[in-house]
């Protein structure tokens, strides 16, 4: 074990510094002021800082982390024109959920895996955390809040109610931003993995629409009512 | 996620003359895999220069008869474009084979040839990895290898390219353009793009710092038939075990690229020669220098039996 621990100090020399600091607040006293244990977070803080510039310099990139910045930004979100400002690093699923207090669109797994923030951006479903708010500045954002309220539901809204299309809901605005978008992708002739003929307008069948909703994942299985809920949807288009 | 300052550049040019001003930078256009990393602090760039108000959305035919696609053509647009749909199927078919639609709604063509390995322990900040942190050691290989790589690889690194479009485009001899911090202008064939990972697997394009690519070009259509097979654990939004891409013409001669085996799109020219002689001939000149882990020798036998099958079809 204490080779093991030999080893660990080696390969990771800011680790080494947590710890000597984690001491030096445990030796002693434990009645530290707030503003010793402060000094002491500073001071791993610090170490980990060096690390990081010592690992980066080796990467041949520049080590410093500016300070966070603020930017403005104007969205036009379901309809209405909004001003907020930013930190750049905030994505568009932060912005809409933590600025704008729209809490329809969900944070699933944040990493672009599970469809639970899928919004509408000028016309295009995408994944809204996986994009910056800056990178939409002046962009036409349409959440589930704006396809429909509980007194007029959108076709879809209704569709997925009517139909079952889900069991604890959290997946659920992110499945209706994609199908109303995948039905405009299907009539807009954009072709898809399981689509036969690349030439021809692509059908509105089953395994067209189960492919393009690949995106949105739903935990609870409700798949073949959501599907059932869509293809109502989409025969509806049709006719 | 690490702080950034944040600007949107104007001209291709000032976005290259941007990065070189500011190390540490990164181009950010869809954002889709450079996002992700970030928030693992996997990338941490201090400067992030938007190219999305850049006029490279394009997708304009070339004097010689092929096509220019711009830096910005999304997944979905490249894939949906009517002329590589009838003429480069491959491609097409291959853009459609990844990610989800959302993510191809984002997802540009410059981003996609430079996305990042999935391994998992590229992804895990607690493991070495030589491609994350040069120097501090390879996880992978004595660890959970099954999706990486089984020829091409090194002791350092033996991460797979996840790309699919990036297949597609090696089959068809694409070509990188790239203007630099100097203004000056570069093409890059797709086959001289990516870099072995020999011991030095963090770098993994040949690009220079600061330089920007601004489109892709693809020579004149080649006829053919046209595949694009990708073998994964589900039957969607999955990343390829093995993919193979082929153009096949009536007489049997053709090109064949594989996915999921390597750290680039893997063809080499004297393994299509070997297509009139059947699929065990091409495997054999594609995989000569396998070296596969105990884990992953499976896909040796699957992209044999990929190969065998694509073509079957193609001649069908």
């Amino acid at each position: 074990m204490s080779n093991q621990g030999d080893e660990d100090n080696k390969g990771h020399p800011q680790d080494a510094g947590v710890y000597s600091n984690a001491q030096a607040i445990g030796e002693g006293d434990f009645s530290l002021t707030r503003r010793e244990l402060i000094k002491a977070g500073a001071a791993t803080a610090a170490t980990a800082a060096v690390s990081a510039k010592a690992t980066a310099a080796f990467a041949g990139e520049t080590p410093v982390t500016p300070a966070p910045e603020i930017l403005p930004l104007r969205l036009k979100v379901n309809g209405e024109v909004r001003q907020l400002a930013v930190d750049t690093r905030t994505t568009l699923l932060d912005a809409l959920r933590e600025n704008l207090q729209l809490t329809g669109t969900k944070k699933g797994c944040d990493h672009g895996q599970c469809g639970a923030c899928t919004v509408i951006v000028d016309g295009r479903r995408i994944n809204a955390c996986l994009t910056l708010a800056v990178m939409h500045q002046d962009a036409e954002v349409t959440t589930i809040e704006g396809l429909g309220t509980p007194d007029n539901l959108h076709p879809m809204q209704a569709a997925f109610v009517k139909h079952d299309g889900y069991q604890c809901g959290y997946c659920t605005p992110g499945q209706i931003c994609s199908s109303v978008a995948v039905l405009k992708e299907i009539e807009a002739g954009i072709p898809s993995h399981v689509t036969l003929d690349l030439v021809s307008p692509p059908q509105m069948t089953a395994d067209e629409i189960r492919e393009r909703m690949s995106g949105n994942i739903c935990r609870c299985g409700a798949y073949s009512n959501i599907l059932a809920a869509i293809e109502e949807v989409a025969g509806g288009k049709k006719s | 996620m690490k702080a950034f300052t944040y600007e949107r550049a104007a001209t291709p040019a000032d976005a290259a003359a941007s990065a070189k001003q500011h190390p540490g930078a990164k181009f950010i256009a869809g954002g889709t895999n450079l996002l992700d990393l970030m928030k693992l602090e996997i990338e941490t760039p201090v400067h992030l220069i938007d190219v999305n108000g850049l006029a490279l959305d394009k997708i304009e035919p070339t004097a010689e008869g092929g096509l220019r696609i711009g830096a910005l053509v999304r997944n979905t647009d490249l894939a949906a474009d009517e002329r590589v749909r009838r003429d480069y199927a491959v491609l097409s078919r291959a853009l459609l084979a990844g990610a989800s639609g959302q993510l191809r709604n984002r997802a540009t063509t410059a981003g996609n040839l430079l996305q990042r390995t999935r391994c998992p322990y590229f992804y895990d900040t607690n493991q070495p990895c030589n491609k994350r942190l040069p120097g501090s050691g390879c996880a992978a290989l004595g660890g959970y290898s099954r999706q990486l790589a089984v020829v091409g690889a090194s002791d350092a690194c033996i991460a797979t390219h996840p790309s699919d479009m990036a297949v597609a485009m090696r089959l068809l001899d694409a070509v990188v353009e790239t203007v630099n911090p100097d203004g000056s202008e570069r093409h890059i064939p797709v086959a001289d793009f990516y870099r072995a990972p020999g011991n030095t697997p963090h770098l993994e394009t040949v690009l220079a710092p600061g330089e920007f690519i601004t489109a892709v070009t693809l020579p004149p259509p080649l006829g053919g038939t046209h595949i694009y097979r990708k073998v994964r654990d589900r039957a969607s939004y999955a990343f390829a075990l093995v993919s193979v891409a082929a153009v096949v013409q009536p007489d049997g001669t053709g090109r064949v690229a594989l996915g999921g085996v390597a750290h680039k799109p893997w063809r080499m020219e004297e393994a299509d020669a070997q297509l009139v002689h059947g699929a065990q001939a091409v495997y054999d000149r594609l995989f000569a220098d396998a070296q596969p882990t105990p884990e992953n020798e499976f896909k040796l036998t699957l992209a044999k039996r990929t190969l065998a099958s694509v073509l079957t079809e193609a001649r069908a």
